[in-house]
């Protein structure tokens, strides 16, 4: 199976601080990786790397198309839900579905609850032919329906042929091996 | 996508607050009279120059809203993430920027000649500079913005960096010297993208 993301030899520092160094790990097609640690341990910014949003002092990072749920919303607040998702993807119906959003299609995005900005965000992600899945603390804000539903939309992403690599303090949903960052 | 995010900034600049840059064109325009006196003959003579003065501070008013609301709510992460080039989207923002201040403008120039007792003849030559000088001004406000982004009290900062860069093309474009004006305005808005999209690259962290 072919690697969808490979860290190789990877160090990151920011703002003067070395917040990993020599990270090596490969997420393969139907793989799924859980990035642990305290706060502060550099789980988002590992995010932002594989993203290629952030450059390694260090080290290579390869990478196919990816698809990024994190804190940014990233959506047009005047507009309502639907439409501002159709801004990145011309069908988002069938992930709105997904993640219980089709009854707020219509609602103005700066009317969304925080937990249902979360959904938005993640079904944003689950229109995107992306093989890669970056979830940066996708349970934040989340409730239980929502977290089962990411459950069951990473489990159909998987068998699909596609990847995830979530980063979360907390435990999620299924079998998830960890990469866990020391502070 | 480049048509998608030209129309989205359009409507959120049309929407959001559009007449508030015409609405201080024109109170330059009324403002002047005021401070130099009623004399129709010397407000004619600096009816042209006020104008583009004018339009310099409309330009700027947006300035701080161009980028970073986009910076800090992540769409230029997610354009990113799209394979949008860092300088498409700041071309973008030019085009978009322009159409949400540039025709307005030309249309309120003529109640505000009307203010300054610019006569037509005068009136028409600097519609026709402003035209040709607006996508300039424009440019540098999204590259100015792009280069402010993120930082604190970035409107004063960004004002401070525009004026003097925009020297030009008030000279060419209140003496009316249209071929000097146009290079000016074409130098800005070819340079414009590559400033914006490598500020937008660096703010990138």
């Amino acid at each position: 199976m072919s690697a969808l993301l490979r860290f190789e030899d990877v160090s990151l520092r920011r703002g003067g601080r070395l917040l990993f160094e020599g990270l090596s790990f490969e997420v393969a097609a139907g793989e799924r990786l859980q990035v642990s640690g305290p706060n502060g341990s550099g789980k988002s910014s590992l995010i932002r790397l594989a993203a290629g949003l952030l450059h390694a002092e260090r080290g290579r990072v390869d990478r196919g198309p990816v698809a990024l749920a994190n804190d940014s919303i990233a959506l047009d607040r005047e507009l309502p839900l639907g439409q501002a998702l159709q801004f990145w993807n011309r069908a988002p119906e069938q992930a709105m579905d997904a993640l219980g959003l089709t009854h707020l299609a219509l609602v103005p995005v700066r009317l969304l609850s925080s937990g249902q900005l979360k959904r938005a965000t993640l079904a944003r992600v689950a229109a995107s032919a992306a093989p890669l899945w970056l979830l940066d603390e996708p349970l934040n804000a989340l409730d239980a329906d929502g977290a089962k539903r990411l459950g069951r939309l990473v489990e159909r992403h998987l068998e699909g042929g596609g990847a995830v690599l979530a980063a979360s303090h907390q435990r999620l949903g299924g079998e998830w091996p960890a990469l866990e960052l020391k502070p | 996508m480049i048509g998608a995010l030209i129309v989205r900034d359009a409507r959120r600049g049309l929407t959001g607050a559009a007449w508030l840059p015409i609405a201080f064109f024109l109170l330059v325009a009324v403002l002047m009279p005021f401070a130099v006196g009623p004399d129709a003959r010397l407000l004619g003579r600096i009816g042209p120059g006020t104008l583009w003065i004018a339009a310099l501070t409309a330009a700027l008013l947006p300035i701080e809203r161009l980028i970073e609301p986009d910076r800090a709510d992540g769409l230029l992460d997610q354009l990113f993430l799209h394979g949008v080039a860092d300088e498409t989207v700041a071309l973008s923002k030019v085009a978009a920027h322009w159409l949400t201040f540039g025709p307005l403008l030309l249309v309120a120039a003529f109640p505000a000649s009307a203010l300054l007792s610019v006569d037509g003849r005068a009136l028409g030559q600097v519609l026709l500079s402003l035209a040709i000088g607006t996508p300039g001004l424009a440019a540098l406000a999204v590259a100015v913005a792009a280069l402010t982004a993120g930082l604190p009290r970035a409107g004063s900062i960004a004002g401070l960096l525009l004026v003097p860069l925009a020297i030009p093309l008030v000279i060419f474009g209140a003496a009316n010297a249209l071929p000097l004006e146009a290079a000016v305005s074409l130098f800005l808005v070819a340079g414009a993208p590559f400033v914006g999209g490598a500020a937008i690259r660096a703010a990138r962290t």
